[in-house]
């Protein structure tokens, strides 16, 4: 019996050692994880990561291409799967006729247009790699318009920085949107897509135009997109930090890793 | 214990101040490195081979949970870890259906957000740091001296031999020369293992795959690198544990004494001292 409790004694205060260490450890980790300066300085390093990228490769280096036999079996759907508002669901119903996608913010020549007026424009057709931030991938044909003939149009102020993509969807209670860089937003790849695998880009992947920038992960692809905005400020946009998961999960704005 | 008290031993400098800086620093580095991957690997703890891949293609290795109890998969073979990988309680006592537990993890609670910029920015200084003790090593004849495994000692007898000491517990590396498994093991985690993270790190980068397609076509598609990625980690801790095996079999004291001081109390042929039989 004493012996008994003496054993474990001895065996309850090396476990609480060993925890002891341990949680030391962590709690120092969890400690460091809600310090201020430690979290601005792990967040400088995003900038560096984008910094070293964009010297380590030509501003139009493209994302790896595929052949149609890569193409996933299945897509996995993320994110919304259909926007909500009454104005989204009326365009669903009308098979999209009277839906218009406006181009404007810093432009000299704001646009609005129809999915014929996007359709009728130079087409791009890509088969590319969707990796999410949770790490699987997927791979699909999309079908679209360059970005950049848009911004060329609307003759975007030398002055602007961002893309700002406004969305129909709202995820959780708050508005979907997303923004990308110069760099990436005149990129060839960078399309807005309105056609998957040979098909009309499904609802659940967008209808009836999503946003593919194929150098990033797959938060930055925004679906359901209503307004493209240019702009040289994105702290006035929602919670000021670019993009719907940027705001919401503290997900970094550059999202090439 | 210094040189000049040095009676029946003789003091020897083992470790350049490089090795040594290196060594610390790495393990905090490959530490925090660890524990934040675990909690990547957390956000989807399956893994595939080739291109691409998702819930609803086959996962070679899968880490999950059926809401009452934990398992991992490898191919078709099942294991229940209910507790400790899958399905664990944290400090609280309250179910968490993870893959890896939080006590595993950095940080403790579930965020991918937070783990992946940890490990984004020691990523920088554990490649940095590699890099640096490679030259480094190079520069000041450890790799020719140490590590370098000399024509003699590739022979069949001297593995043989060096394994039966092993199995038997016997550590003779007098005057601090490495024998071939020793060799063999820091060769292969200091040249194979470690830039084999840092390689398949990148390439899970969709950046970097534009910038370097050919990491693609090196490791057979971005969801091969992460299995690779995975893998290699667990060989990085397998290591490790080896590591820490062989320091506290082998005097645990004077090992780690001479990791900070670079000096070490050699000992006779016998090896009574220091390297325990």
């Amino acid at each position: 019996m004493t012996d008994g409790r003496k054993f474990m004694r001895r065996r309850d205060l090396l476990r609480g050692a060993t925890l002891g260490s341990g949680a030391l450890i962590l709690s120092g980790c969890d400690a460091l994880n809600e310090n201020a300066t430690f979290r601005s300085a792990l967040r400088a390093v995003d900038s560096l990561n984008q910094m070293t990228h964009r010297s380590l490769m030509d501003r139009a280096a493209l994302a790896p291409e595929f052949a149609p036999s890569d193409i996933s079996p299945v897509f996995k759907t993320n994110g919304s799967v259909i926007a909500t508002s009454a104005e989204y669901l009326a365009h669903l119903q009308n098979g999209f006729a009277d839906w218009r996608l406006r181009v404007d913010g810093m432009v000299a020549n704001p646009l609005v247009l129809g999915l014929d007026a996007l359709r009728a424009m130079p087409v791009r057709t890509q088969i590319t790699r969707h990796d999410c931030v949770e790490g699987w991938s997927a791979i699909a044909q999309w079908q679209g318009t360059p970005l950049r003939l848009l911004l060329q149009q609307a003759r975007v102020s030398s002055r602007a920085k961002y893309i700002v993509f406004h969305c129909a969807d709202d995820y959780g209670a708050l508005p979907y949107y997303e923004s990308i860089d110069l760099a990436d937003a005149y990129h060839p790849q960078t399309i807005l897509a309105w056609g998957m695998n040979g098909e009309t880009l499904p609802v659940k992947y967008g209808a009836p135009i999503r946003l593919r920038v194929e150098r990033q992960l797959g938060y930055k692809q925004a679906k359901y997109v209503m307004r493209i905005e240019a702009t040289d400020d994105l702290t006035k946009f929602h919670g000021g930090k670019g993009g719907y998961w940027e705001d919401v999960g503290d997900y970094a704005w550059y999202a090439g890793i | 214990m210094d040189a000049t008290q040095s009676g029946a031993q003789d003091v020897v400098k083992r470790h350049h101040i490089l090795t040594r800086i290196w060594h610390w620093l790495n393990a905090i580095f490959a530490t925090i490195l660890l524990m934040s991957g675990l909690m990547i690997f957390n956000a989807h703890p399956q893994l595939y081979w080739g291109e691409f891949g998702a819930r609803g293609d086959y996962a070679w290795l899968q880490i999950d949970d059926t809401r009452t109890t934990g398992f991992v998969r490898i191919g078709s073979a099942r294991v229940e870890t209910t507790g400790v990988l899958g399905l664990s309680l944290d400090s609280n006592d309250k179910v968490r259906r993870v893959a890896f537990p939080g006590w595993a993890t950095i940080p403790t609670h579930y965020s991918l957000a937070a783990a992946r910029r940890w490990h984004f920015a020691f990523a920088w200084l554990f490649a940095l740091g590699l890099t640096a003790f490679m030259l480094g090593s190079l520069v000041n004849g450890h790799i020719r001296k140490d590590l370098h495994v000399r024509r003699a000692e590739w022979s069949v007898a001297n593995i043989w031999k060096d394994i039966k000491n092993h199995a038997q517990l016997r550590f003779n590396h007098a005057h601090g020369t490495y024998n071939i498994l020793q060799k063999l093991a820091y060769i292969g985690l200091i040249f194979v293992v470690l830039p084999t993270m840092i390689l398949t790190g990148i390439t899970m980068s969709p950046a970097l795959n534009a910038a370097w397609p050919w990491l693609l076509d090196l490791f057979g598609g971005r969801q091969s690198a992460r299995s690779l990625h995975f893998i290699a980690a667990a060989m990085m801790a397998l290591f490790v544990v080896i590591h820490l095996v062989m320091v506290l079999l082998s005097g645990p004291i004077k090992g780690v004494r001479s990791m900070i001081t670079g000096r070490h109390a050699a000992t006779s042929e016998t090896g009574q001292d220091g390297e325990r039989p």
